[in-house]
């Protein structure tokens, strides 16, 4: 080992991404397919956060309810995707989106705008003032927005594996709710709607933001598990540029520095977000 | 539960019993269970064929081992089984789980010893991964969290770091670099042949759950009283005895529950080692299936199979430590 030398980021990669957010030239230099990489990583991993929150939030009310079906579905969601390992849900899911999907040609469609087949889901794309619709051709559905189907797994994966978890963030916030509270509002002539928007959500948030915020990072950090069904994001990026440069150390440095960026800004954000839902409201 | 008309509710339950019947259907009265490909292809997919299980599961449940020897592995699987369900459980004390533990281990190096370490794969090896990997991690996590909290200030700033690089970085990442890169980079060739992925995986899978122990561990340290050290210290106990018999028993009683929450993850994790290509439950689900066309389209099958003893165990542990 001789030093860390950096200067190999400006040398041509010598490989391509499958697909990536940047126009990347055929001699892309290794600096730009690791932000693409980079990029590829927040392309799933921000959807992935907002769907995670949405599904999660959905799930853990529906555990607060003390019957029905509504929970006897979301115990069920829960037990099960918690206990199995990521990555075996990652590779039934791929195994399935490439296999029960049709080939393009026959690709499934919803009123002409988005197409569902083994190549992936093609979406209508704002372009120079209009939309245009993807069209389905011979061998592939063609114009458009594609998303690939490595892509959609990971996107769909991730959220449904982190909702569990979120789910049951959500679920401790409400329940740690005392009940002093509620009946207080009930009394106060509150509807009770009004009391779970007026007494319980804001209670409730306080608890739930900060181990939603460490759900937030290991979905980040869970992303990376696209190196195991070929997704190009930034860890399997810099596998291959490892390889083809022998920058070890460099490129483990520069994959280190842009996850402590990620986290970093995503505990920024929480730690801000967690200050608003903290505000004391009038004290005696 | 209320017996008050409630239409959504019961239209809900109509759709549960409805998807629930089309399960079953798939899963039993439609499925096939004799390991014959003819059979398996007639059903078109409107049947489960758990005959790809018949047909594989020595090689899902473990690995490449010598098909004849596989009493071997499965023996071993429900000996760790059994051993790690009575140390959750709590019954035993700990310096005769330690005992079994001891006879355990000694018992499975000849049991598996007749095989290359590179054959072994499937469960076994998720319990080696899982058991030894918390056996190290948990002693290292403690000596994390002490060093963060009553080291000299070197020592708190180096252990820190430790804890949040390892906390913010990918395991994926960790393991390409334990299991590519280290051995290209090592200075001595002690620990870096390929005949040493097993040892050097389970090391780094040790080192990087500690970090996240240690964390679980400074928070029970937070919750013992500072009045019981200082009385212990006033008892004339020296610091070192002070942490071993006063604060650290409380400490780790208090942060048992994340402590066997690691542990699930750390069981969940180990199906990570199959992108450095080691063959435990979820990688060997690959081994049976990645190259057999004939077997091949029956892959969601296999898949609900080892997810199935996923979710025994992980479950199963969170039960155990209730």
């Amino acid at each position: 080992m001789t030093g860390l030398a950096f200067h190999f980021l400006q040398d041509p990669a010598g490989f391509s991404l499958s697909e990536s957010l940047l126009d990347l030239p055929a001699q892309a230099l290794y600096l730009e397919v690791l932000v693409a990489g980079l990029l590829n990583t927040l392309k799933v991993a921000v959807p992935a956060l907002v769907f995670c929150t949405l599904l999660g939030g959905l799930i853990g009310l529906g555990r607060v309810q003390k019957t029905g079906p509504w929970k006897a579905c979301c115990d069920v969601y829960v037990g099960a995707l918690r206990n199995i390992p990521l990555l075996l849900q990652l590779l039934a899911l791929y195994f399935g989106l490439t296999r029960y999907l049709p080939i393009a040609s026959e690709a499934w469609s919803l009123g002409d705008a988005l197409y569902l087949s083994k190549s992936g889901l093609a979406l209508p794309v704002w372009q120079g003032g209009g939309w245009q619709l993807p069209v389905r051709g011979r061998f592939s559905v063609e114009g458009g927005l594609t998303l690939s189907p490595e892509y959609l797994t990971l996107l769909l994966g991730l959220s449904l594996y982190t909702a569990a978890f979120v789910a049951e963030v959500v679920r401790a916030g409400v329940q740690s709710v005392p009940v002093g509270q509620v009946q207080a509002g009930l009394a106060l002539g509150l509807s009770p709607a009004q009391n779970r928007r007026l007494i319980v959500l804001p209670l409730a948030l306080r608890l739930v933001v900060p181990p939603l915020g460490n759900q937030y990072l290991g979905l980040l950090k869970n992303a990376s598990l696209g190196v195991a069904i070929g997704y190009p994001e930034l860890v399997s990026v810099s596998n291959t540029a490892m390889n083809q440069s022998g920058r070890v150390v460099e490129c483990v440095l520069m994959v280190m520095l842009m996850y402590a960026a990620l986290s970093g800004l995503t505990a920024v954000l929480m730690n801000a977000l967690n200050r608003r839902v903290n505000y004391t409201g009038l004290t005696a | 539960m209320s017996l008050k008309f409630k239409p959504l509710s019961w239209v809900l339950w109509a759709l549960l019993l409805y998807l629930g019947v089309w399960v079953l259907d798939w899963a039993l009265w439609s499925a096939q269970f004799r390991p014959n490909p003819v059979a398996c292809a007639q059903l078109q997919g409107q049947g489960a064929c758990w005959g790809v299980i018949a047909e594989k599961w020595k090689i899902l449940l473990f690995g490449r081992f010598p098909v004849e020897e596989v009493w071997r592995p499965a023996l071993v699987a429900v000996a760790w089984t059994a051993t790690l369900y009575l140390s959750l459980a709590g019954r035993l004390r700990p310096a005769a789980l330690l005992a079994l533990w001891l006879g355990v281990l000694a018992g499975t190096v000849p049991l598996m010893g007749v095989a290359p370490m590179a054959l072994w794969g499937g469960l076994p090896l998720t319990l080696f991964i899982s058991v030894l990997g918390m056996g190290l991690a948990f002693p290292l996590g403690v000596l994390l969290a002490l060093g963060r909290r009553h080291g000299p200030v070197w020592l708190r700033i180096l252990c820190a770091s430790y804890i949040e690089v390892a906390r913010a970085l990918p395991l994926v990442s960790i393991l390409f670099l334990a299991a590519f890169v280290l051995p290209l980079v090592l200075p001595f060739k002690a620990l870096a042949s390929s005949q040493d992925l097993l040892p050097r995986v389970i090391l780094t899978i040790a080192c990087f759950s500690a970090a996240y122990q240690a964390e679980v561990i400074r928070g029970g340290l937070q919750t013992v009283g500072t009045g019981q050290a200082q009385a212990a210290l006033s008892l004339g106990l020296r610091p070192w005895q002070v942490q071993l018999h006063v604060v650290l028993p409380q400490a780790i009683r208090a942060s048992l529950p994340g402590l066997g929450n690691s542990f699930i993850t750390l069981f969940k994790d180990c199906s990570l080692v199959a992108v450095v290509s080691l063959f435990e439950l979820t990688g060997s689900l690959g081994l049976a299936l990645g190259g057999d066309v004939q077997w091949r389209p029956y892959y969601l099958e296999a898949s609900l199979f080892v997810a199935g003893v996923y979710w025994v165990y992980c479950y199963g542990i969170s039960r155990a430590l209730r």
